[in-house]
């Protein structure tokens, strides 16, 4: 387990690395930040002075070499359009992000598994096949698309909801958070509905079709044969072997959710990290870039790492041995 | 820190449904005197002196004052200083209003200007400093405390326009303030309309009237800007009433929202002009070929008889009607009408394709040539349709043209590396001897002229003009040197004018905004209608 565990932060730290060379590589290719940011009337006197007091004159591997060891005491850079460190404002705008994910998350699993069994038990009732055929909407419609319709319905028609926003929070383990203010959730609702249809349609798929796939198994012909009743059939011997596949896809497309809520993010005006992504790349803010993605790669590594323990915890056959990770 | 949602309009007490029907005609806004603005940009720091980015200026104007303030229309007005004129050449005396206070209850005074002007050269780490407007001052006396005496190297005109860039700050609150007690509200203590209230970074600013607020008092009790970066939720926050006015209003949006009976729309013609700048330096131009793809022998673009023929070549009537869809205003000059320097003896050139062929011939190409001309795709209203309509115009006079256009953060770059033949700009200054000096002037790394001219244009008698203009501290003789200097530059073509852009701000029904030229959006000068 420790053996696993330190691979598993060895091979973290290898992909931070190449991610952080790659990263600073592309931004460095899309232009110059002098160009969007200095006064175009400044003298070229003056835009050395900024070239220079922001490490900007160096040859690239100078900046690299300066960013990496600056990095390494846990110094992501300074934002140059904020004035404040990166990392700062990354983790001041995570909770807005992360609550996002988690209610999208929370949506999609509380509603697409027992949609999805349903569906799988009773594949040619008219709900079941009504579910499997919204399923096929929550996939094929584009997210920005669904997220203006919202909008236009709940916000400028109905008048129900808030167009956009984050709306009142309350302070909890010194960061904002949403959920816990009254009122609060009113923003949080139509943003997280938009950013779980699709995972709720994926969630909804792989359940019912995994319910239909363990429902032809040998040992539910001789749960049945036994006379267990049907709640037991389905509430231990279906779901727990359908988990694993809906472990692996929800956990992995959690680090999606945070990762690329950045359409959601920009229709609903949400003020978290996409959108601070979003907006550092055209100002071409590279401190912000490179912080952000290193921190997406770190949460992912995370997230794989979670899912492995919870196979172990699912699965007693799975052994987490060095190198057999999944 | 707790926030207020946008504050509900709706009496919670009936029923939501009935609601969303009846009120959707009846949000009148008249009897609350809040204010809350979607605006297009997000502000990256309070800091009035941090970063020379126009979101950041348009919120320090809310809460500060400047020595000199330009009025809507771009001409200076007093600001903090009642009245200045130049002593001498070099010497600028500045009087001080009398009885301004800052909202903290310190009385302003020459101190608090000379530190304000100090202050732009201490801040570390700033991408875009305040300096090019402070540089020119080598020394600053505050005679007493009402009176300032500024001094420059040089005979320099432009000082009190520089001024109007630079934000008056508390002394005390200031002095060991980092940017960081900025954004905290701690230093922000300003001499404007309003007072800082509370910030949420990227999401929004909430300010309140400033009871001792030396000007024309705001009709607004409180104000809240919400950072609406695209434009799709900016507009439906507008529809959905959770916002009274956003600025910059999506131009595909505007048919549609003309009928909307609940919406106004106000627009004004900005600053910005829109420009093709000329590659005027190399014989062989990188991206003009003959028709079969050879280089050619001279550059065509050097000839004055074929920068003409393009220019005429232009419907500019044609592409400011369909392709800006009325957004837009056709150009003469490279300043927009009213803009200190304007020349309006400068003809606009007529659509005349027949004429433009002619000139072809007479320079020596008769059928052409192959060009390729660029343009940025996200920074102008539909720039990136401008440069299709262009080139279709280009095509008609035998100028086979291709068109490429990028991302405002690869193109800027490239174009300021000299990179491109043909390329389209939009410049915003509230004078023309400095858009001159940056567009037109001959390019010296010492003297920082021509810093983004492209093509490195290069006229002995413009550059003469602009330097007499800067160093006329009279303004009726600085604005003759500007004009004659736009007429010299434009009369050889040393940029193609294209178009200048309106801007358009839409209103919630009760709300209303003159529009500014510089593109701002002022609470403080939005007015409740009926």
């Amino acid at each position: 387990m420790t053996l696993f565990l330190l691979r598993r932060l060895l091979q973290a730290a290898q992909v931070l690395f190449v991610m952080s060379l790659l990263v600073f590589v592309g931004v460095y290719a899309i232009g110059n930040p002098l160009d969007m940011l200095v006064d175009p009337q400044a003298t070229a006197a003056d835009t050395a002075r900024v070239a220079a007091a922001l490490g900007l004159d160096q040859p690239l591997w100078v900046q690299y070499w300066r960013f990496l060891a600056n990095a390494l005491q846990g110094d992501l850079g300074i934002s140059f359009l904020h004035g404040t460190p990166a990392l700062h404002l990354i983790v001041q705008r995570l909770p807005a992000t992360l609550e996002l994910a988690v209610s999208a998350l929370l949506i999609a699993v509380l509603l697409g598994i027992p949609l999805g069994l349903w569906a799988g038990l009773r594949p040619d009732s008219f709900g079941g096949r009504t579910v499997m055929a919204g399923s096929i909407l929550g996939f094929s419609l584009p997210t920005f698309w669904v997220g203006l319709m919202l909008i236009m319905l709940f916000s400028v028609h109905l008048g129900w909801l808030p167009s956009g926003g984050r709306g009142p929070t309350r302070e909890f383990l010194g960061l904002e958070w949403s959920l816990l203010a009254p009122g609060g959730w009113r923003h949080l609702l139509l943003p997280a509905v938009n950013l779980a249809l699709f995972k709720l349609a994926l969630v909804i798929r792989l359940t019912q079709s995994g319910t239909r796939e363990a429902l032809l198994q040998d040992y539910m012909r001789f749960a049945r044969a036994k006379g267990l009743p049907a709640r037991r059939i389905v509430g231990v011997h279906v779901l727990k072997n359908i988990m694993i596949p809906v472990v692996t896809v929800v956990g992995l497309e959690f680090g999606t959710l945070i990762a690329f809520s950045v359409v959601t993010e920009s229709i609903f005006a949400w003020p978290g990290i996409g959108k601070l992504l979003l907006d550092s790349i055209t100002q071409l803010d590279r401190p912000v870039v490179v912080a952000y993605l290193l921190l997406i790669v770190f949460i992912y590594t995370l997230i794989s790492l979670a899912v492995d323990l919870i196979y172990a915890a699912l699965d007693p056959r799975v052994r987490l041995a060095g190198g057999q990770a999944a | 820190m707790p926030q207020h949602a946008a504050p509900p309009r709706r009496s919670p007490f009936l029923p939501r449904l009935l609601l969303g029907a009846a009120l959707a005609g009846a949000l009148l806004p008249a009897w609350a005197a809040d204010l809350r603005i979607g605006l297009s940009s997000d502000v990256t720091s309070l800091d009035p002196h941090f970063v020379n980015i126009a979101p950041n200026i348009a919120f320090s104007d809310h809460v500060f004052d400047t020595l000199v303030k330009s009025d809507a229309k771009g001409k200076l007005v007093p600001g903090l200083a009642e009245s200045w004129r130049a002593l001498s050449p070099t010497t600028w005396e500045f009087k001080l209003r009398q009885g301004v206070v800052f909202s903290d209850g310190t009385p302003l005074t020459a101190e608090d200007v000379v530190f304000s002007l100090d202050r732009p050269a201490t801040i570390k780490n700033s991408p875009g400093p305040f300096t090019s407007y402070t540089n020119q001052i080598i020394k600053k006396e505050a005679i007493d405390a009402h009176t300032v005496h500024l001094h420059t190297a040089s005979a320099y005109g432009p000082l009190p326009l520089d001024l109007i860039s630079i934000y008056v700050v508390s002394k005390k609150a200031a002095e060991n303030a980092a940017t960081e007690d900025f954004n905290s509200g701690k230093a922000l203590i300003g001499t404007g309309p309003f007072k800082f209230a509370a910030f949420r970074k990227g999401e929004r600013i909430e300010v309140t009237r400033n009871e001792r607020y030396w000007g024309k008092r705001p009709e607004w009790d409180k104000v809240t800007f919400r950072i609406l970066a695209s434009g799709a939720p900016r507009l439906s926050a507008l529809l959905a009433g959770d916002v009274d006015v956003i600025e910059n209003v999506p131009a595909a949006d505007l048919a549609r929202l003309k009928t909307n009976p609940q919406v106004t729309l106000a627009q004004h013609t900005t600053w910005r002009t829109l420009f093709w700048q000329l590659d005027q330096f190399r014989d062989q131009s990188p991206f003009i070929t003959d028709h079969a793809g050879k280089p050619l022998a001279k550059n065509p673009l050097k000839d004055l008889r074929v920068r003409q023929a393009i220019s005429k070549a232009i419907n500019r009537q044609a592409l400011v009607d369909r392709t800006l869809e009325g957004l837009a205003v056709p150009a003469s000059n490279i300043n927009a009408p009213g803009i200190f320097g304007y020349n309006d003896a400068i003809p606009m050139d007529t659509y005349d394709p027949a004429g433009a062929r002619k000139l072809l011939a007479k320079a020596g190409y008769p059928d052409g040539f192959s060009l390729t001309i660029h343009g940025t795709n996200n920074r102008y209203i539909n720039d990136e349709q401008v440069v299709q309509t262009v080139a279709q115009f280009l095509n008609r006079i035998g100028i086979k043209t291709k068109v490429d256009t990028q991302p405002v953060a690869t193109y800027f770059g490239k174009a300021r590396a000299h990179e491109y033949s043909f390329a389209l700009l939009g410049w915003g200054s509230l004078a023309a001897d400095f858009t001159l000096r940056a567009i037109a002037g001959t390019p010296d790394p010492d003297t920082g002229w021509g810093t983004w001219n492209w093509g490195k244009y290069s006229n002995p008698k413009v550059d003469e003009l602009v330097s007499r203009a800067l160093a006329a501290v009279e303004p009726a003789e600085r604005e003759r040197f500007a004009r004659d200097a736009a007429g010299a530059a434009l009369a050889d073509l040393a940029v193609i004018p294209s178009h200048h852009q309106l801007a358009t701000w839409g209103l919630r029904k009760g709300f209303a905004y003159d529009g500014r030229i510089d593109e701002f959006t002022f609470a403080h000068e939005i007015r409740s209608a009926r």
